[in-house]
């Protein structure tokens, strides 16, 4: 887990944007994350012209005669779910929910991360010891319970999800930055800088900033896997996003007293979240490998 | 060392205070009136002011606290409003059926998990050792509501294997444990992979090739002790990782543990209940990670204590 934490430096600058994208797209694993992650945000951008039905029409004929979700078809090509709707239009259209959270619960827990990483690593002294003592407190919090406290606080909506995601979830981007923004504080290059004269702002932005980038990178898109899985356990829960706004975690919750009768209704939402989420697994953990000179030829 | 247990004990202590501060935060926060929920619909506003002085809630909010804290210390979590039981004894009784299930989880996923990486780490670069490593992706990648949902369709429902949930016997503990440790299995075969890695190119290991050992005799015995040494310190950590899945894990499987308790309280509202909770599970991280540290450089003396 610790992996490359302290090792991810220089990578912005050793290596130029074309060799970082040529590596990349050398290794199978990245290729397969790309294509996993740009099938599923295709499908989110064009919901409306590729989805084959409206996603909260109940159909007459999308049930059986008890009343019974139907099984995949030539109609319904991933079948129907218990209000008789088409699950696979759902699926398209709660892959926009799923990438909207994870986007934006996940950007702002990186931004949030790394503002108390670079604070808490450059200027030290009580706003380090203030800061990453609130950091090993929210570490030892159960992401899980907090989320669902603070879930219970708030009326949940797509935006207050997201925001609960983004509050537990910036402690690890915190701790990769802190880590790196102190070993590079004391760097000799900073150190001569800051004896020029020069403010901390410059410091911090032209000198600091560019050499964090490649974590905050790798860690940001490792990042959103774990926001869409922890929205998808949320809506699971009942918690998260509410119907009939579809979500992959809620269409699982609303039909999952139909299991044994009918298993499509859990099985293709989940490929859906496992998918999305080893998407940015996968390409968080290529992206590492590419941007650190110091693990090359290590494996 | 006797100095880094102490300042590692009151870290800890610091960091424990600092949850319940947190929790009780968002415990005051909450909108909903004990007091009204006590009393009941139809009672008068002086029986709701009655049962508010008594609790302590016309307070202000140090003050609250500090009963809180004087409470907590004493082993004392509050008292579930809507089951008219104290929290305590509630999680007590729940507590031993998640220790099991963690036994079960840890189990699982060392098996799973050192097999895995041991085998990627000897068949390093093959399509063997690519596909193993993208398997312990998706073991990373997959919702343990899905996974558990899907053991149970294919193990419970249609070879009937196992039952479809409940608690009891060795049986009833093969999926859920199964489901809750799918996870750490990913971690751990990438870990073990990486570790095992790094043994093997080490100097000793040449030698005892050199002196004629067999090939698993290398292995079992001289590589494999090595390789796991960071790794056990790590489970420390691993409880941590339970705690959030035991909500989803015994919800998902009826197993009546404190992560069903949480769940029910989730849905009742049942705030002291998911307060109390979080606490012995925040606990039960901070202890688990003190104890990875304490294990850590005992069985690697080159870990430097700070």
């Amino acid at each position: 887990m610790s992996v490359g934490e302290t090792a991810v430096q220089e990578a912005a600058t050793a290596t130029g944007e074309r060799g970082v994208m040529q590596r990349l797209f050398r290794r199978k694993t990245a290729v397969f994350a790309l294509v996993l992650i740009v099938v599923i945000v295709g499908a989110a951008v064009l919901a409306p012209l590729v989805a084959p039905y409206d996603p909260n029409e109940q159909f007459f004929d999308g049930l059986t005669l008890e009343g019974a979700p139907l099984p995949p078809g030539p109609q319904f090509w991933l079948g129907t779910d218990l209000l008789g709707r088409d699950l696979l239009s759902r699926l398209i259209f709660g892959a926009q929910t799923s990438l909207i959270i994870g986007v934006v619960a996940n950007g702002v827990a990186a931004a949030f991360g790394a503002l108390v990483g670079i604070l808490a690593g450059f200027f030290r002294g009580w706003v380090e010891t203030v800061l990453m003592r609130f950091t090993d407190l929210m570490m030892a919090f159960p992401a899980l319970l907090l989320a669902i406290t603070l879930a219970a606080l708030f009326r949940p909506s797509l935006w207050i999800v997201a925001m609960v995601i983004a509050m537990v979830n910036w402690v690890q981007m915190a701790r990769v930055v802190y880590t790196e923004t102190r070993s590079l504080s004391e760097r000799e290059f900073i150190v001569a800088e800051r004896s020029m004269g020069a403010g901390t702002f410059r410091i911090l932005f032209r000198h600091v900033l560019p050499h964090l980038l490649s974590s905050i990178v790798v860690f940001g898109t490792l990042g959103i896997s774990t926001t869409v899985l922890l929205e998808a356990t949320l809506s699971y829960l009942g918690i998260g996003v509410q119907p009939p706004t579809p979500s992959w975690g809620n269409i699982i919750y609303e039909n999952q007293t139909y299991f044994t009768s009918a298993p499509w209704l859990v099985f293709f939402p989940g490929i859906a979240i496992i998918a999305l989420a080893l998407g940015f697994n996968l390409l968080g953990d290529a992206l590492r490998e590419v941007l650190d000179p110091t693990q090359k030829g290590r494996h | 060392m006797g100095s880094y247990i102490l300042r590692r004990v009151l870290q800890s202590l610091l960091i424990l205070l600092g949850i319940s501060f947190l929790t009780f935060v968002l415990l005051y926060l909450i909108p909903a009136d004990p007091a009204r929920q006590i009393a009941g619909r139809s009672a008068t506003a002086q029986t709701v002011e009655n049962i508010r002085e008594q609790l302590g809630l016309n307070l202000p909010f140090y003050q609250q606290y500090f009963r809180y804290l004087t409470g907590l210390v004493q082993g004392d979590l509050g008292r579930s409003y809507l089951q008219k039981t104290e929290v305590g004894e509630l999680i007590a009784s729940r507590l031993p059926a998640t220790l099991l299930l963690m036994l079960g989880a840890i189990v699982c996923e060392l098996a799973i998990g050192l097999t895995m990486g041991l085998v990627a780490a000897l068949r390093r670069n093959t399509a063997a050792d690519t596909s193993l490593m993208v398997l312990s992706f998706v073991g990373v990648s997959s919702p343990q509501f899905v996974i558990g949902i899907l053991l149970l369709y294919v193990f419970a429902v249609q070879l009937g294997w196992f039952p479809i949930g409940g608690y009891g016997t060795f049986r009833h503990m093969v999926l859920p444990s199964l489901t809750l440790g799918f996870l750490g299995a990913g971690w751990y075969s990438r870990m073990m992979r990486s570790s095992m890695i790094d043994v093997l190119r080490q100097d000793f290991i040449r030698t005892a090739r050199a002196k004629g050992l067999k090939r698993w005799q290398v292995l079992f015995g001289h590589a494999m002790p090595n390789a796991l040494l960071p790794i056990i310190a790590m489970i420390g950590i691993d409880i941590g990782l339970f705690m959030s899945g035991i909500v989803v894990v015994e919800s998902v499987f009826g197993w009546p543990g404190i992560g069903q308790l949480a769940w029910q309280a989730i849905q009742r509202v049942d705030i002291p209940i998911i307060m109390g909770v979080t606490l012995v599970s925040a606990f039960a991280i901070v202890l688990g990670n003190f104890l990875a540290d304490m294990i850590a450089p005992l069985i690697d003396p080159r870990i430097k204590l700070r």
